[in-house]
């Protein structure tokens, strides 16, 4: 019997160690200070593509998640007055394990106030060029899909969307959602294009999650967020951060709508997160980063089982 | 019927798809950064042998085909069907042309096949990986060239074709692998 062994190999392991020392050192340098939010949440996110674990305990009888980002804990500490911050700890999401994929992972978040989001990618691109030397280039998230895939995300028709799925891909499902086929056509023939180390930006609105929005030169409202890709892996995404918290309310309600139409659960919306965000969080920009997968890109690695000690 | 989801999907599950048992050979989880994740699949239709790949939404289910393999020994042909028996139980089941395909190369009687059954019927035959089998036709041997590293074809009792080496003559027991159709070595039987 073999199972009790680790995933990664020791050698694996001490430069994983060497690797989050040195993030600390970079964040030390830069005075931003660490911050080691609860794992064990009241609240979570109402994203629909994002599900968390349930924890209960017996006695005394309680219920927690297990938190999917530091994100909310965070905001409450930039709206309380803390300044720079970062977190460097594991988060937690229910989905499928894959080669890129384990339901528990290291996650890198931080939040610059004051900040706009070209600060904040120069910031990514210096930390990542201690692992992984070359240029990082720019492009929208228009262009990319023009480049790779010869359609217009915004202009074409649900139709046209259907149809190079159909003849690039072998989709064994219909759906009248356009967010869906976008999705299929930028995860398998966008991304595997987007070699080297590349900024994404200008996603669409639906996209936002609590990034602000603002009108292209195209006329498409666009989402003031960035996602890092390096040789057709995501690693980082950040956001101009959207203040209003009359904005994010309606934003959490339709999440929640969608998942009631598509019978998932539906959790509270974190009120105390909200009352932050009305109570006033400085203007900022913030970017969580998949340390496992940056880890595993450095390494030259094509599973994330071989950069993380032991996987589920 | 059971259904499986794509979470469940790994490598040997069968299931229903457009109405053909399938085995799923490799499964990959595939997330956009934000957004619908995806399950990229590669299956093989067990009634037509051909591999494709399909796009699953994560959470789609496929309804699971009732297909299962069993270790079978091979009896004999009638000139239309081939007869295996399940040696536990000794039951017996036919299989046709299309259930037997290319494994009729590689079968020898009383030798144990995997025989798929779908619905309680033969779908596929897979021969074992190493058989043994007699030489019936080659050209003679060339004594003592056995360092030279060339080949000539041979004919086998079921009508298999290998290439074998230059010294090997007509009644020389030979060992073979199934899945390539090579020439592993001499057997002795």
């Amino acid at each position: 019997m073999n199972d009790w062994k680790p995933s990664a190999d020791i050698g694996m392991l001490q430069k994983r160690a060497a690797f989050l020392a040195s993030i600390r050192t970079f964040f030390a340098a830069r005075e931003v200070m660490e911050v080691d939010v609860p794992v064990l949440a009241q609240a979570t996110v109402t994203d629909p593509h994002i599900e968390s674990f349930l924890v209960y305990a017996q006695a005394p009888l309680s219920q927690y998640y297990l938190m999917t980002s530091p994100e909310f804990y965070m905001k409450r500490l930039l709206a309380a007055g803390c300044g720079p911050i970062y977190y460097l700890g594991k988060a937690f999401r229910a989905e499928d394990a894959g080669s890129r994929h384990s339901s528990e992972f290291t996650i890198l978040e931080w939040y610059r106030p004051q900040w706009n989001l070209v600060c904040l990618m120069d910031e990514v691109s210096a930390l990542v060029a201690a692992y992984i030397p070359g240029e990082v280039r720019s492009t929208t998230y228009r262009q990319a899909f023009l480049d790779c895939a010869g359609i217009d995300p915004y202009s074409a028709s649900l139709a046209e969307l259907k149809l190079l799925a159909h003849e690039k891909l072998s989709p064994a499902f219909d759906s009248e959602e356009r967010a869906i086929w976008l999705d299929l056509l930028f995860s398998h023939l966008v991304e595997p294009n987007l070699q080297g180390k590349v900024f994404v930006e200008q996603f669409p609105a639906a996209q936002a999650a609590l990034a602000q929005t603002f009108m292209d030169e195209y006329g498409n409202v666009v989402a003031a967020r960035f996602e890092l890709y390096i040789n057709g892996v995501e690693i980082a995404n950040g956001y101009q951060e959207e203040l209003d918290a009359g904005v994010l309310r309606a934003r959490f309600l339709t999440n929640s709508e969608m998942r009631k139409s598509r019978e998932q659960a539906v959790p509270a919306i974190d009120e105390k997160f909200l009352a932050a965000m009305d109570a006033g969080m400085p203007p900022c920009a913030g970017v969580a980063l998949g340390v496992d997968r940056l880890l595993m890109v450095a390494s030259g690695e094509k599973n994330i089982a071989a950069v993380m000690p032991f996987i589920h | 019927m059971a259904s499986y989801s794509t979470s469940e999907f790994k490598s040997g599950l069968k299931v229903m798809l457009d109405g053909d048992p399938c085995n799923i050979l490799e499964n990959e989880n595939v997330k956009p950064g934000k957004g619908q994740a995806f399950s990229r699949t590669r299956l093989k239709n067990l009634k037509t042998g051909r591999v494709l790949e399909k796009t699953f939404k994560s959470n789609d289910t496929l309804e699971a085909a009732d297909v299962a393999d069993r270790d079978m020994q091979y009896l004999y042909n009638d000139g239309e069907y081939w007869h295996f028996m399940e040696p536990d139980t000794f039951d017996q089941y036919q299989a046709d042309k299309n259930a037997v395909g290319d494994a009729a190369l590689w079968m020898k009687e009383e030798d144990i096949c995997m025989v798929t059954l779908y619905n309680g019927a033969p779908l596929a035959v897979t021969p074992p990986n190493h058989v043994v089998m007699e030489v019936m036709e080659t050209d003679p041997g060339l004594r003592g060239d056995t360092a030279t590293g060339g080949t000539k074809p041979a004919k086998l009792a079921t009508g298999a074709v290998v290439k074998v080496p230059l010294f090997m003559n007509v009644g020389d027991i030979i060992k073979i692998d199934t899945r390539t159709g090579e020439y592993l070595g001499r057997a002795k039987e």
